[in-house]
């Protein structure tokens, strides 16, 4: 039994997660005060800001604690879009050196910037977030998160390289290359998409790679909603610990939140990003505990400070003390974004739940889509699931059976039925980044 | 007696899936020695029998195909009414259930060969063997290839 004292980090911590100890009093000081220069930054600097600081008659001499938090403007993603590129800047282009943007799926991308320091506040925090789940120098890590535009890349770059590992920055894409890199290189650690890992261990298994027998240990998994059973699963068929790192380009980058080793919730970098959780419906705030709708603030960032920003990620601040020692807070995990949810025959699904289902019926998480119809004004819902070696029978019957227990366990979570339709191999099309789990037609079907 | 069969799947709606299948094999000049296509609404299944399964399953499946093995039992029966009521009262007397049949597509001296899926063909030639009915008569590999299959 190891007993941890409250604040006090365990024997062998790295120096750089000082700041994840910080006891929760000097921690309330020192986001008052950054939270304020935040303010006063968006104020000066960004049009938009002041319009809405103005709008909400907020006085900036007036901010004296965290309580007045509640009465600042809310910042969301169009804002972004409407100001698109470079609407939100505080600093001028001298003091600026890099730019990110997100895919922009509808329309226009979204574009962030960052100044020197900016980018080392990016490091720090991904370096701690890589250091909390137990990676450290020693670590050769396979990034394989694209690198680009998308912060994921460069986002994990640089964090495995600031906490002294060896880093190898394969990119996305060319699977059969990443796994031969990965048993020939002695990798111990990797960086991608949850979804991209679970294509990796497919094609490790046609390959005949076992990734059990080689030295990798851990994996730091995000940029998408996955769940508990995605994660025994990779566990399982890895051998690796599995972890889940959180963070959007918005904010940052990924690096705005992590797990621990302890596997039970996601501890926010508070002393850089202030979380909170609404009611997305009243915009009320809840108390820790509840769960909500995370909003973000940015405590240092200089070039686009980001005040209460709603991530639409769903989520609660914990309440209890975690057992890692450190005391900056968690929050619970992350299965669903109000924005992934969609709404069919009047019922909230979200694709973590079809996820689920699948898992529950058949023990193995096959790549999976869900496509959403309507014919003659009523609402359908079609799971396509990719046949694995596993689930393949030459009798009719077998494969009548499969597609039952997958309708079966699809309703027994969301009471309503799906149609479930068994797909070929490979016929699914497989993202080497965020995966696509839900197909729309309803909008052009009419 | 017992042969290799290669089960494929064919997603819903692909209507050149099978041609694709056909032609990957066409192309490594493999003879079929029969097939056949098990549809439902949703989803198709082919089975078929050639001596060089080994290699039509590496094809297929680097074709993207799920291709699976599956042993089949095969027997002579009698072209004539009633030919097959001899395996089938054996079968049913030994509660030996028939996943499913099909024909092969060339007689021999004027006999049928019948293909017979069981849950357990080993169990299966055991009962038919123990009858000692001259009408059930096994059809061995080589008398359908010439050679045994591989």
């Amino acid at each position: 039994m190891s007993t941890v004292i409250k604040g006090v980090p365990a024997p062998g911590y790295n120096p750089v997660s000082a700041s994840d100890y910080i006891p929760l009093e000097k921690m309330r000081e020192i986001q008052l005060e950054r939270f304020i220069k935040v303010v006063k930054n968006a104020y000066e600097n960004v049009p938009l800001y002041r319009q809405r600081l103005d709008e909400a008659d907020f006085d900036i001499h007036s901010f004296k604690s965290l309580d007045d938090v509640k009465r600042l403007p809310f910042t969301v993603k169009a804002d972004l879009r409407d100001t698109y590129p470079y609407g939100l800047f505080a600093r001028p282009f001298k003091d600026i050196v890099r730019l990110h943007a997100s895919s922009g799926t509808t329309g226009k991308p979204i574009v962030v910037a960052y100044t020197k320091e900016d980018l080392a506040v990016w490091q720090q925090t991904m370096c701690r977030s890589l250091a909390a789940v137990g990676m450290s120098k020693e670590d050769i890590v396979q990034n394989s998160y694209g690198y680009g535009l998308f912060t994921g890349g460069l986002g994990a770059h640089y964090g495995a390289e600031g906490l002294g590992a060896t880093v190898i920055p394969t990119s996305g894409g060319n699977t059969a290359r990443q796994l031969m890199l990965m048993r020939d290189f002695g990798v111990t650690a990797i960086t991608c998409t949850p979804s991209y890992f679970i294509h990796l261990i497919d094609e490790a298994g046609k390959m005949g790679i076992d990734l059990r027998s080689l030295p990798i240990r851990r994996g730091v998994f995000g940029a998408e909603p996955w769940t508990e059973g995605m994660r025994r699963y990779i566990e399982e068929a890895a051998g690796i610990k599995a972890f889940d790192i959180y963070g959007l380009s918005e904010i940052t980058g990924p690096g705005v939140g992590c797990e621990c080793e302890c596997q039970n919730g996601l501890h926010i970098f508070e002393d850089h990003y202030y979380p909170e959780i609404i009611d997305p419906e009243t915009l009320e705030v809840l108390p820790d505990g509840e769960e909500g709708e995370l909003v973000l603030t940015t405590l240092s960032k200089e070039a686009i400070p980001m005040i209460r920003y709603r991530t639409r990620d769903i989520t609660s601040i914990m309440t209890e003390k975690c057992p890692c020692g450190r005391t900056i807070r968690k929050i619970a995990r992350i299965g669903r974004r109000s924005d992934d949810m969609f709404i069919i025959r009047g019922v909230n699904v979200f694709p973590s739940q079809i996820e689920t289902a699948i898992l529950n019926a058949e023990k193995c998480l096959p790549n999976y889509q869900i496509v959403l119809t309507r014919t003659k004004g009523l609402d359908n819902m079609e799971v396509q699931i990719e046949l694995t070696p596993e689930m393949f029978s030459d009798k009719v019957s077998a494969m009548e059976d499969l597609n039952i227990k997958f309708s079966k366990a699809i309703e027994k979570i969301i009471n309503i039925r799906a149609a479930v339709r068994l797909m070929p191999p490979n016929s699914i099309p497989r993202s080497e980044g965020k995966a696509k789990r839900v197909v729309d037609k309803r909008e052009l079907d009419k | 007696m017992k042969f290799i069969q290669l089960s494929i799947f064919i997603g819903h709606n692909s209507p050149g899936a099978l041609f694709d299948a056909c032609k990957i094999l066409a192309g490594a000049n493999i003879d079929l020695s029969t097939l056949t296509l098990a549809d439902t609404k949703e989803f198709g299944i082919l089975r078929l029998i050639t001596k060089d399964w080994e290699k039509a399953k590496v094809l297929l499946s680097e074709a993207g195909f799920m291709v699976q093995t599956t042993e089949v039992v095969a027997l002579l029966v009698d072209h004539k009414p009633g030919g097959m009521c001899g395996i089938l009262e054996t079968l049913a007397k030994n509660n030996i259930n028939v996943e499913y049949l099909y024909a092969f597509a060339t007689p021999i001296a004027g006999n049928a060969v019948v293909v017979f899926r069981f849950d357990n063909p080993d169990e299966a030639i055991a009962r038919l063997t123990d009858a000692g009915n001259p009408a059930i008569q096994f059809v061995s590999p080589g008398k359908i290839f010439g050679l045994e299959q591989k």
